[in-house]
């Protein structure tokens, strides 16, 4: 009963939050995009079909690159590499996150401190120069090795945010109930602890996904992306290889800036929107 | 403090060897050898090629022991020695990288602090006021979604192409040799200055929404209801609030240093601007694999330097830290 009650009052003010409102309009726009867009877009994003540098028109309604190529066929076409990466990438992030941090954080101890150690020595590492260390060397290189690598060296923020909630959560009566109880760690964890972070988790994803966009874009952008087929990164890549910025040809590193700066920045303002929802205390007074 | 500090260096002397067998590892363990490589640009035939090969892997040490392969990188890293450079063959990687550290330096010390004590700033200032709060906060997040890069070219393109107020291209104008006079500094400045802008701005969103969120927290804290509720001025409350809120910023620019120093290579791409970003870029068109890890073990020194001053900076602005009651900035 308290329960069915206590999820009406989180709809009723999700449905009021304009952040909410608005940041998951802009990223389902976007999601519904990257579904429709190649059924509209009339043509094979890497094939020359038109003439060289074209600005915007009713038959190229981003123009084309320098090679003849539709912008707008691109750009639909590398929204799914954004939204793989994200997924896949904030999603492997996240959930080496989830483990660690939960080991850390229910265990402590000897275990604790040797996590511990090892997240600040990754959370130092600057993950992009990593990154492209390695990236240089893999010749063929695909979206899901792109994810795999971010979500690899992306996890310490997200273990350390959930390392500290579950320490907070695991003195709670109810947790030491459970363990009066004889249930094991891992249940514990999965059914006392987790589900009382469960907002924070999701959270936590939100955020590693749009970081994951943002660390995939620049990759891509330093020629390091998917060696096949394209990207929004990779579109900016290009771009600025071949002068377009020389050439004021706007219409082909214009739209996948804009691209990934708005899913990005919906999922930001999604969260905040997320934030004052879970939280009372932030809730506009 | 002692503790606070021995932790500190035992993470980053982990983080520093890890880097360095990362570096090692690499292109021993990929597929790819690079002496292979080699080969096959020079084109050889024959019995040629199986000469060359003994030869490259003697010139580079890959026919000893892998242990003694491991010493020896250590070894030359300590002597300076990061291998020879492919793309500015015969200089030394090392000197190559020295020759571009100013420029990041520049680049990257100015929009740091400018951004974090404005962003900072303006932060408090729009927490709860309503009106700014619904305008420019979500200019902030879109900020901080706006990817280095892509400011930086949308800044070009306006600044450079469509207007012609700022070059777009290189450290200093083509035409000069470098030279401690008034033109070429005005020069480095013109430059300097659109790269510079483009990571303020991203940083500049990041700070403030950072800064409003912690305020909003500080000031439901039982410090500031007892505080006013002692009658103390709304000014003052805010102000114990600013600086309280400040301590989680500081450990979020540790936390952020890597994410920044990667814009600045990014954005360093898009105007061309001598740094190791662009050396980078080069490194990766030339298949110049020293030259390339030669520029990470450069990052991550600058980003332990970096941290190491936050990390001092942490104890004096927090007298907790000195007194050993918490741990700090971890």
């Amino acid at each position: 009963m308290t329960k069915g009650k206590k999820r009406n009052e989180l709809l009723y003010f999700a449905f009021r939050n304009t952040k909410l409102k608005i940041g998951l309009g802009v990223v389902l726009f976007f999601i519904v995009l990257t579904f429709v867009g190649p059924l509209i877009a009339k043509y094979n994003p890497t094939d020359s079909v038109g003439p060289a540098g074209a600005p915007p028109s009713a038959q190229f309604w981003f123009g084309t690159t320098t090679f003849g190529e539709d912008v707008f066929s691109q750009f639909v076409h590398g929204l799914s590499s954004t939204f793989l990466v994200g997924i896949v990438g904030g999603g492997l992030g996240t959930i080496l996150g989830m483990t660690i941090g939960f080991a850390a954080g229910y265990r402590g101890g000897n275990l604790d401190e040797v996590l511990n150690v090892l997240t600040n020595v990754v959370l130092t590492i600057p993950v992009l120069a990593l990154l492209v260390v390695i990236s240089a060397y893999v010749k063929v290189r695909g979206v899901m090795i792109e994810s795999l690598f971010i979500g690899v060296t992306t996890w310490p923020w997200a273990a350390r945010a959930i390392r500290a909630q579950t320490f907070s959560l695991k003195t709670r009566d109810f947790v030491d109930l459970a363990r009066l109880s004889g249930e094991s760690p891992v249940k514990i964890i999965f059914t006392e602890i987790a589900p009382n972070m469960a907002s924070y988790l999701f959270m936590t994803f939100i955020l590693m996904f749009g970081s994951a966009i943002l660390t995939a874009a620049t990759l891509d952008f330093l020629g390091l992306g998917p060696t096949q087929g394209i990207s929004l990164g990779t579109m900016m890549n290009l771009a600025v290889l071949w002068s377009a910025l020389m050439l004021g040809m706007w219409w082909w590193f214009i739209p996948p800036g804009i691209g990934i700066t708005a899913i990005v920045g919906g999922l930001y303002i999604m969260n905040v929107g997320l934030d004052e929802i879970f939280n009372p205390k932030l809730r506009e007074m | 403090m002692a503790k606070y500090f021995r932790r500190k260096l035992l993470i980053y002397l982990l983080t520093f060897i890890i880097a360095v067998t990362v570096d090692w590892c690499i292109p021993r363990f990929m597929p790819g050898n690079p002496v292979d490589l080699i080969i096959s640009r020079a084109g050889l035939k024959g019995s040629a090629v199986s000469q060359m090969y003994t030869f490259y892997m003697q010139a580079f040490g890959l026919d000893q022991p892998i242990w003694k392969q491991y010493l020896n990188f250590w070894i030359a890293i300590f002597h300076g020695d990061l291998g020879t450079s492919i793309f500015l063959f015969p200089s030394p990687v090392t000197k190559v990288i020295l020759g571009a550290v100013p420029y990041d330096l520049a680049l990257l010390i100015p929009a740091i602090l400018t951004s974090w004590f404005a962003g900072n700033n303006f932060g408090a200032f729009a927490a709860r006021s309503k009106r700014l709060d619904n305008t420019l906060l979500p200019l902030g997040y879109i900020l901080t979604g706006t990817p280095y890069m892509w400011l930086g070219i949308v800044l070009a393109w306006a600044f450079g192409i469509a207007w012609r107020i700022f070059p777009i291209a290189g450290g200093y104008s083509f035409a000069m040799r470098p030279a401690l006079t008034l033109p070429f500094i005005w020069s480095l400045f013109q430059h300097w200055f659109l790269p510079f802008a483009s990571l303020f701005i991203v940083q500049f969103g990041g700070w403030a929404i950072g800064m409003r969120n912690l305020i909003i927290y500080e000031l439901e804290a039982d410090y500031s209801h007892y505080l006013a509720a002692l009658g103390a001025p709304k000014r003052l409350v805010r102000k114990y609030a600013f600086q309280n809120a400040m301590l989680p910023q500081l450990t979020g620019l540790a936390l952020q240093l890597g994410v920044i120093v990667a814009g600045a290579l990014a954005t360093e791409v898009v105007f061309s601007y001598p740094g190791i970003g662009y050396l980078i870029l080069q490194a990766i068109h030339n298949e110049d694999y020293f030259l390339l890890q030669g520029c990470f073990l450069f990052v991550v020194i600058g980003v332990l330097l970096a941290n190491f001053i936050i990390d001092i900076t942490y104890v004096i602005v927090d007298p907790r830290t000195r007194a050993g009651m918490q741990g700090g900035a971890s």
